[in-house]
């Protein structure tokens, strides 16, 4: 009995010194050597790997930023201003602050703006129904609602809402790390700057379609009258293929241009409800959104 | 009796409209002719809102390799040129002719008498088939002179002649083989010309013994044209499928029939070769079959391109009440039509109607790994594992197991026992990859 | 107007689905049922209604409270697992160890790794090894069968393959053991010990060709399980006929035949190709002879299949189908 111990103990014992010495070996051969750098940033960065930097991890994205040199077109978006100021400072490096930005779901084409005129039976998902066909609702350029950018949210900051069909952005967990971006086939979603106070204004529609046409499908679709291009004192607002776009670094958010948008297509968010003011045109409708 | 060797599934043929000969359906008061029918690059308008046409003219011209003309079908005034939905679920732009009469132009020759001689060079036959604006009637409208120019030393050993109409449902090609016999034969006998071969097989799938004896009756006029009947098995009408059928010769992945030395038409595209060639007549109208379990009077009819497919369903007794889906080709790869305003085009061989009761899919459940798929792939693939790839976005691995090489004809889809979307995930995957591949071939 | 369906091609469907598929392997095993009704009576059908109820009662507790998802238990799975359980367990168990093996099977062998299709071994084998290890005595009592009796007290005996093993064990020849095990003729229709529904090879071969016919299953593994089996103890007895017993008995005996055709081709647990499942069944076949000649257990199959089952993601990934045009004929 004794001796099946003492054999085992010996020969584990030896096995493990053996292995020990190879992998010293080993260690030493085949070692890499690397800027202890790359190591300190990679721990102020946020772990999350989400590929929002244009990198495939929060690694390579430290071994982009040591082997650059600077930070020019470098820039986590998850961790924003601060780790980008922790990063500077590890390499000794100016950064230039930039505004906190927010993904922004350009489609107000809800069940009941843009009712369905088809039904829809396949897998869930954007990409391959746009392959398809035009959706359920007739617009080719709205929103497919079956969720492909909730699958690639890795911060659980999107979801569809049941109700409208449409996604809905957590602003509070969204990162701007634009995942769901490059994942929506439509280009649909953007990233705009989240604004004083998170208030936007942005218009919630990309159809190109001539006015009329893009009104059969849907109520709250931008009809490319250019009303709002008027309005606006600051130049912040084209109007390029029947569609208004209004430019978020020239916005000065005073919302001239939701008041006259005739089909509501303009969208202001986080702004205090406005009180029941005068209707300057009676034809107009201007939309109440808190 | 011969048939490919790998994978094939064989869905019931409810031919039920092979009985009924082809009806020439009157030309409609609007019809909304697409400018660009056949798969490639998009053809040049030629004429303009307010212009009145003739039935033949040149409406758009092909100005790129691969593409080809599109000629009026109907004669009157272009009311409108604007985007209209087609069978691809999308705006495309069509032009729209308001109908007045219907005068064709002079260089037809409108007789019904048979032309046997084939005067023409290889060379003029191609420049011909060109002008004429013919592409492949089967369904993916490639441009057939296209497939006739033979790159510098490739020489074709075989000409196919597709007969086999493996979709369920659909009989245009059946009546085709049938009533206009002689004909096909004919355009084969130029095609043959055309690409300088010898030898010609027409295939047919036993379940249309009428169109065997009387291609093979009359197949005995013309020199190097065979009949082969094929065991009816699904996808027998897919290229690679019938090219191994046929000649047992296997087109490697990712290359073109021609590399085994065959080409591959169908027989609705030989018929519109002979019109072309013979008769001078561009490719403006098809045979279209109507069907469905619900439809009051199934026919197979002759329809000018353009014309909105309710117009046809009116003719086939009208809209069923409990009609639920609507298909522009064969269920197996036919696309789902969003409305009944869609006009035929090119590629339209069928129109089915699906009762709501058949359009609505089973719920799926889990994989049960019983390899239904995997034995009845034509291609060898693995759909189980491809769609379950393409469901976790790994592309990588995907292209490795040779997405690219499927053939998109349902089989898998069709034979699983737990009603998987195999086909929805493996199409997707095969988008993506198709993407990745023609970024990284940019680079 | 009607709102009309989108959706990819395909646009039909075949006439296959899970249900179809489960109840006709529910169909096939009907005459092993009745053989094993006939010659072990009212014990055989307790214990086959036991096992099936509190399977299909396991897998709707768990569905229901624990993962909370879809009930799928009128799918016939659970059914399967739980007549193929009885029928690897002796008429005599006692029930409480009947509803514990029913548990394993459905609970830890199939719903713990996410229900049907996901489970990389066969159940109602995991609830049958299991029980074999923690009961071996309740486990290798086999009564011996009679006409049908509703006596619940049998007197119990060994199979012809426990016979052979221990009668060699002691030193014995084959020959001096012959005298002592059940004709061929008896242990075709089933009248020798053993397992519920082992016992009468011709009843699984009937239910077999049925599921053939309705092409449930493939000739594949079958064929090579049983194959390899007599091929590989054909050899050795050969090499000497005193020593090992000649390959028609080893077909006949013990489990080999129901494992062969309805164990080893549950599709969950098999290859998907049919090289694939060649292969399989090879080395089921295999692994069954070495446990029954040179194992310590009389019978092998059970573990053979587990084991097999264990290689089959690498069979997948090995025997790959022939992809269409990669040899290219000139």
């Amino acid at each position: 009995m004794n001796d099946i111990i003492i054999y085992s103990v010996i020969s584990l014992a030896s096995i493990g010194v053996v292995a020990a010495i190879i992998l010293y070996f080993v260690a030493q051969k085949f070692k890499v050597i690397e800027d202890p750098k790359i190591d300190l940033i990679e721990e102020v960065l946020p772990g999350a790997n989400c590929g929002g930097c244009g990198f495939a991890g929060c690694r390579n994205f430290a071994e982009a930023v040591v082997k650059a040199g600077n930070l020019e077109g470098l820039r986590c978006p998850v961790g924003g201003n601060e780790t980008m100021n922790k990063i500077a400072g590890i390499l000794g490096l100016e950064v230039k602050e930039s505004e906190p930005m927010v993904a922004v779901v350009r489609c107000s084409g809800s069940k009941e703006n843009a009712p369905k005129k088809n039904n829809f039976d396949g897998i869930t998902s954007c990409a391959f129904a746009n392959n398809l066909y035009h959706g359920e609702s007739g617009c080719p350029y709205g929103c497919l609602g079956l969720g492909d950018c909730v699958d690639a949210c890795q911060f659980d900051a999107i979801y569809i809402d049941k109700k409208t069909g449409l996604p809905v952005v957590k602003e509070e967990k969204c990162v701007a790390c634009g995942a769901c971006v490059t994942a929506c086939p439509r280009n649909i979603i953007e990233l705009r700057y989240k604004g004083k106070k998170n208030r936007r204004v942005f218009v919630s529609c990309v159809n190109e379609e001539k006015g009329a046409v893009a009104l059969k499908n849907c109520k709250t679709a931008c009809i490319g009258c250019g009303k709002c291009v008027k309005a606006c004192n600051f130049d912040a607002i084209t109007l390029k293929n029947n569609l208004a776009y209004i430019d978020f670094e020239k916005c000065k958010l005073c919302r001239k241009c939701v008041e006259v948008c005739p089909t509501g297509a303009i969208l202001d968010i986080n702004f205090p409800p406005r009180k029941p003011k005068v209707i300057v045109d009676t034809d107009k409708k201007t939309v109440e959104k808190n | 009796m011969r048939t490919f060797k790998k994978g094939g599934v064989h869905p019931n043929e409810n031919k039920i409209s092979q009985t009924k000969s082809i009806e020439i359906l009157p030309i409609p008061q609007k019809v909304y002719i697409p400018i660009t029918q056949h798969l490639g690059a998009p053809s040049t308008l030629v004429v303009k809102k307010g212009d009145s046409i003739k039935t033949g003219q040149l409406i758009a011209k092909s100005e790129s390799f691969i593409c080809a003309n599109n000629h009026s079908s109907v004669s009157g005034k272009i009311s409108k040129i604007d985007n209209f939905i087609d069978a691809s679920g999308y705006k495309k732009p069509c032009i729209v002719v308001d109908v007045e009469g219907d005068e064709w132009i002079d260089s037809i020759d409108k007789s019904l008498e048979i032309k046997k001689d084939i005067t023409l060079s290889s060379g003029e036959i191609i420049q011909k088939i060109k002008e004429m604006g013919i592409v492949g009637l089967g369904g993916a409208c490639f441009p057939t002179h296209v497939k006739l120019m033979l790159p510098e030393g490739k020489k074709a050993d075989y000409l196919i002649i597709n007969g086999v109409e493996c979709e369920p449902y659909l009989t245009s090609d059946h009546r085709m083989m049938l009533e206009k016999g002689e004909e096909i034969l004919i355009g084969t006998s130029i095609l043959m010309k055309a690409l300088n071969v010898d030898n010609a097989i027409i295939g047919i799938e036993n379940n249309k013994k009428d169109a065997i004896n009387h291609l093979t009756e009359l197949s005995k006029n013309y020199k190097g044209i065979k009949i082969e009947s094929l065991k009816v098995k699904y996808p027998q009408g897919g290229e690679k499928q019938l090219i191994k059928a046929l000649t047992n010769r296997e087109v490697p992945s990712g290359k073109l029939p021609l590399d085994v030395g065959c080409v591959v038409d169908n027989v609705g595209t030989a018929f519109a070769v002979y019109e072309a060639v013979q008769k001078n007549k561009p490719l403006f109208e098809r045979v279209v079959t109507v069907t469905g379990k619900s439809v009051k009077e199934p026919k197979n009819l002759m329809v000018r391109m353009g014309t909105p497919v309710n117009y046809l369903i009116e003719k086939a007794g009208g809209l069923p009440e409990d009609t639920g889906k609507i298909i522009s080709g064969g269920p197996m790869m036919g696309k789902a039509l969003t409305s009944l305003d869609v006009p035929v085009v090119k590629g339209t061989s069928g129109i089915l109607l699906m009762k709501k009761s058949e359009s609505k899919r089973n719920k799926e459940q889990n994989c049960i790994r019983c390899g239904k798929c995997v034995v009845a792939c034509p291609m060898g693939l693995e759909p189980y594992l491809l769609a379950a790839l393409s469901e976790h976005k790994n592309y990588e691995e995907l292209e490795k197991h040779h997405i690219m090489d499927c053939i998109e004809c349902g089989s898998c889809q069709f034979t699983c026992p737990s009603f998987r979307p195999l086909l929805d995930n493996l199409r997707l995957g095969k988008n993506k990859v198709g993407q990745i591949i023609r970024k990284r071939r940019k680079k | 107007m009607n709102i009309l369906t989108i959706s990819g091609s395909p646009h039909v469907h075949g006439d296959q689905s899970v249900k179809k598929i489960m109840q006709g392997v529910i169909i096939a095993l009907i005459p092993a049922m009745l053989m094993a009704f006939y010659f072990f009576g009212l014990p055989a059908i307790i214990i086959t209604l036991t096992s099936v109820v509190s399977c299909v009662l396991f897998e709707f507790l768990i569905q229901k409270y624990i993962i909370k998802g879809e009930i799928t238990i009128n799918n016939g799975s659970a059914v399967i697992t739980g007549i193929l359980l009885a029928f690897n367990v002796p008429s005599n168990l006692p029930i409480w160890e009947m509803i514990i093996g029913a548990f394993v099977a459905i609970g830890i062998a199939k719903m713990s790794f996410g229900g049907l299709g996901k489970n990389p071994f066969n159940p109602a084998l995991v609830g049958r090894v299991f029980l074999l290890i923690s009961f071996p005595v309740d486990m290798t009592s086999w009564p011996v069968p009679g006409r049908f009796s509703t006596s619940l007290d049998a007197v119990t005996g060994a199979t012809p393959l426990g016979i052979i093993k221990e009668g060699l064990a002691k030193g014995n020849h084959v020959s001096d053991l012959m005298s002592n095990i059940p004709s061929y003729f008896d242990m075709l229709i089933g009248n020798c010990g053993g397992s519920l529904g082992e016992i009468s090879a011709i009843a699984i071969i009937i239910g077999g060709i049925y599921m053939l016919c309705k092409k449930i299953i493939t000739w594949h593994i079958p064929v090579a399980f049983i194959g390899s089996v007599f091929v590989f103890s054909g050899i050795l007895w050969l090499i000497n006929p005193e020593l090992y017993i000649d390959p028609v008995y080893q077909l006949l005996s013990g489990g080999l035949m129901l494992g062969a055709v309805f164990m080893a081709t549950d599709m969950v647990t098999s290859p998907m190709t049919y090289k694939g499942m060649l292969i399989f069944g090879l080395g089921c076949g295999v692994i069954t002879v070495l446990i029954r000649v040179f194992g310590a257990y009389p019978e092998g199959v059970s573990f053979s299949i587990l084991i097999m089952n264990a290689f089959v993601p690498m069979i997948n990934k090995a025997f790959k189908p022939k992809l269409f045009g990669e040899t290219v004929k000139k």
